[in-house]
């Protein structure tokens, strides 16, 4: 018996536009840390692969599970990444403060 | 035969321009020597080419045919192609212009060989107005003749300005360029209108419809005007402003700022007469225009007086000479008024002997002064330069119409036909231009008595001074020898016996228009006038510069009055300033302080301004943090889906 039979998709996709508007509102309202941006980069990718998990099982269809695969691989080496960034950047400014990140302005 | 005629006809006028080409574009890299040489071959080809069909038709009688060169503008109802008309008249012309344009570039290599400049630049100046002269008296249309007549412009206003670091000389050039433009205006839409009412540009398309031209009307502001009296009198004005007619004269005597060479070439023998050449040219329109030739004769004796009188006064040996070719010019107009075209191509073709030369005189001692230009500084020159002494007697000779000199023949005519003519308007000529006779050889001897013979006055200078290098004198010889041969070589041809054989239908002549047969019947007394009056001027100026020399300066202190209205050239370049210059510097100004300041400056600075205040507006907006972009680009990625979902 599949769960996704009696509840449907909508549950899913209601979860996952909270994760991602969670993580959205993260990215512009951290005032302090760095990390905390990455972490909610992260959080809205994987509210985009439960969407595709939904999908894929009320379709039927591997595919989209396949996909969440390769997209989790991407996550981890991009999350390693970025965290190599902030290090760096942490290296050079002493300092992971989103506030004082101001050397766009025009 | 005939063919080679064509082809000399084009060598004629294309060597000039391939003189003036390769020395002006590889003189600064082969060097003044090639220069000269190139633009010199190019004229002695020129000239052998115009010679030797001048010849032809001497020989064989009298030609009128086209040589094809280049189709120019091709449109429905208005078509030009670039064509050479063979007849006399313009072969006759074409000839003066290569002789006098090969001796003056001869005479040019003595006269610049002291310049510090490389003078490539002025040989291949020379050559291209030679063209460009040539171009103008070739063409059989009046588009092309208009763009020859632009051209000498050009290139009359190039050599005026060659001395470009002289102040005076740039402010003649443009003066020379400035007043030709405002003629040349009324020149072109003579032409227009002549195009609107014949239909064609070409001479034998309106010749042919010239007695129609007699009934049309033309409807100008009201006035009802014959158009062949409008045509021939916008035509006129044209040809007054490159000949230095009355209230255009201004540019002349002040482009004497130039190099001698050049105003003798352009300024005293062949550009000035090209309004002649345009009246004699124009003939068949002119003949039926009774009103305007009246009034050509009218400007034109005035002109003759006016610019002899004014040369009276002047101290400049250069610009004593200019007023006198004005003055001669007038006496030119004074025969297309009466109708005889040929007398005053004629007195063209002599006074371009005689011009020349006087020019060619004056250049010889200024050269032997070192570019002093005062007659009152000079003085007791005939023994330093004999040679000059000889030729400017022999040019001031034929000037003012002395037996056998070439002006006797020409100048008599001219004066006979204005008597001939047998109208009040022509009466009156013939008094003023006989009074003017008086005073050309007043002021010629003046020139040669203050020059040559009063004792020296600035012994520094004039002791010092050599006769010029042979290179120079040649040509003043061969000018020489055309002053005194040949008026009476060319008059059986020019308006002899041989007249009709000679420019065949080149000039037209109407049927009840005799005057050339009638100047033989002028009465004894009539036609000694002039030498008599040329003789009484020459008695008047020894007596005044030799005998009693303190004699003109107690005549211009006890008549000052007169005296600076003469040596002030009548005032007309005070009048001048007065009623064009004036204003134009104020509508001038007017127009700079609130036109281009105000407005043209003004409203970019408006934008600018405006730009610059809401960029720093918008500019508060980039303030470094990426939250806020990420925020913005959220914001806008919604709006579009948003937009996309609902219009989809």
């Amino acid at each position: 018996m599949n769960i996704l039979e009696t509840i449907g998709v909508a549950p899913f996709m209601i979860v996952s536009s909270i994760l991602f508007t969670i993580g959205l509102v993260g990215i512009f309202a951290t005032k302090k840390n760095l990390i905390t941006i990455l972490m909610s980069i992260e959080l809205m990718l994987l509210a985009a692969n439960l969407n595709l998990i939904a999908f894929s099982s009320a379709y039927s269809n591997i595919t989209g599970q396949i996909m969440v695969m390769f997209s989790l691989t991407i996550a981890a080496a991009e999350s390693a990444i970025g965290l190599a960034i902030i290090t760096v950047y942490h290296r050079n400014r002493h300092s992971i403060e989103v506030r004082k990140t101001t050397m766009m302005k025009g | 035969m005939q063919p080679m005629d064509s082809s000399f006809l084009i060598v004629t006028l294309f060597s000039p321009l391939f003189g003036s080409c390769s020395s002006g574009l590889l003189g600064k890299m082969l060097g003044d020597r090639f220069a000269k040489s190139v633009s010199i071959l190019g004229m002695i080809l020129s000239l052998a080419a115009s010679w030797y069909i001048m010849g032809h038709i001497v020989y064989s009688g009298p030609q009128d045919k086209l040589v094809p060169i280049a189709t120019w503008i091709s449109s429905s109802t208005f078509n030009i192609s670039w064509d050479l008309r063979l007849d006399t008249l313009s072969v006759s012309m074409a000839t003066i212009v290569t002789s006098i344009s090969f001796l003056v570039h001869i005479y040019s290599i003595g006269y610049m060989s002291r310049e510090e400049m490389p003078t490539y630049r002025f040989f291949s100046y020379l050559s291209l107005f030679t063209f460009s002269m040539l171009l103008l008296v070739t063409s059989c249309n009046l588009v092309g003749l208009y763009c020859g007549w632009e051209a000498v412009g050009l290139s009359s206003y190039l050599l005026i300005g060659y001395w470009y670091t002289k102040p005076a000389a740039v402010a003649a050039a443009i003066k020379a360029f400035v007043v030709n433009r405002i003629a040349d205006l009324f020149f072109l839409i003579g032409i227009s209108l002549l195009f609107i009412l014949s239909g064609s540009v070409y001479f034998s398309d309106i010749f042919q419809r010239a007695p129609e031209l007699l009934r049309t009307h033309y409807d100008f502001i009201g006035y009802d005007f014959k158009a062949c009296e409008m045509i021939s009198f916008l035509l006129f004005v044209g040809a007054m402003g490159k000949s230095a007619q009355l209230f255009f004269h201004v540019w002349l005597p002040d482009a004497m700022e130039g190099p001698t060479p050049v105003s003798a070439l352009i300024h005293a023998a062949t550009m000035v007469t090209a309004g002649v050449f345009l009246m004699a040219r124009m003939s068949p329109i002119l003949e039926i225009a009774y009103y305007t030739r009246a009034l050509i004769l009218i400007i034109g004796s005035i002109t003759a007086f006016f610019a002899a009188s004014v040369a009276l006064t002047q101290t400049d040996i250069k610009k004593s000479i200019a007023y006198s070719t004005c003055s001669q010019l007038g006496y030119m107009f004074v025969a297309i008024g009466c109708g005889a075209y040929q007398i005053a191509l004629f007195h063209l073709t002599t006074h371009a002997f005689f011009k020349a030369l006087l020019f060619l005189g004056a250049g010889s001692v200024i050269h032997a002064l070192h570019n002093e230009q005062d007659m009152f500084k000079m003085g007791g020159l005939a023994k330093k330069l004999p040679f000059t002494c000889v030729v400017m007697w022999i040019g001031s000779l034929a000037l003012a119409g002395i037996f056998p000199f070439a002006g006797y023949w020409s100048k008599d005519a001219i004066m006979k036909s204005a008597w001939m003519y047998n109208s009040n308007c022509s009466y009156f000529a013939w008094v003023i231009t006989s009074l003017t006779a008086f005073l050309t050889a007043l002021y010629s001897w003046r020139l040669l008595f203050l020059v040559f013979h009063a004792p020296s006055k600035n012994q520094a200078l004039t002791s010092k001074a050599k006769e010029s290098p042979s290179v120079m004198i040649n040509p003043m010889g061969v000018l020489a020898l055309g002053s005194v041969c040949s008026g009476f070589i060319l008059s059986s041809y020019y308006i002899g016996s041989k007249h009709t054989h000679f420019w065949g239908s080149s000039i037209f002549t109407g049927t009840n228009n005799h005057i050339l047969s009638l100047i033989h019947r002028t009465p004894l007394f009539i036609a000694q006038t002039p030498s008599i009056l040329a003789i009484l001027g020459i008695l008047v100026a020894y007596i005044c510069y030799v005998r009693f020399p303190i004699l003109p300066t107690k005549l211009a202190n006890s008549f000052s009055g007169p005296y600076r209205f003469l040596i002030n050239a009548w005032y007309f370049d005070r009048l001048y300033q007065i009623i064009f210059i004036k204003p134009y510097h104020i509508l001038s100004k007017i127009l700079w302080n609130i036109g281009e300041k105000e407005i043209i400056e003004g409203a970019p600075l408006i934008i600018a301004d405006f730009t610059q205040r809401s960029a720093k507006t918008i500019s508060r907006t980039q303030n470094g943090s990426f939250a806020l972009y990420a925020l913005t680009l959220v914001i806008g990625l919604v709006i579009i889906l948003t937009t996309f979902l609902i219009y989809h």
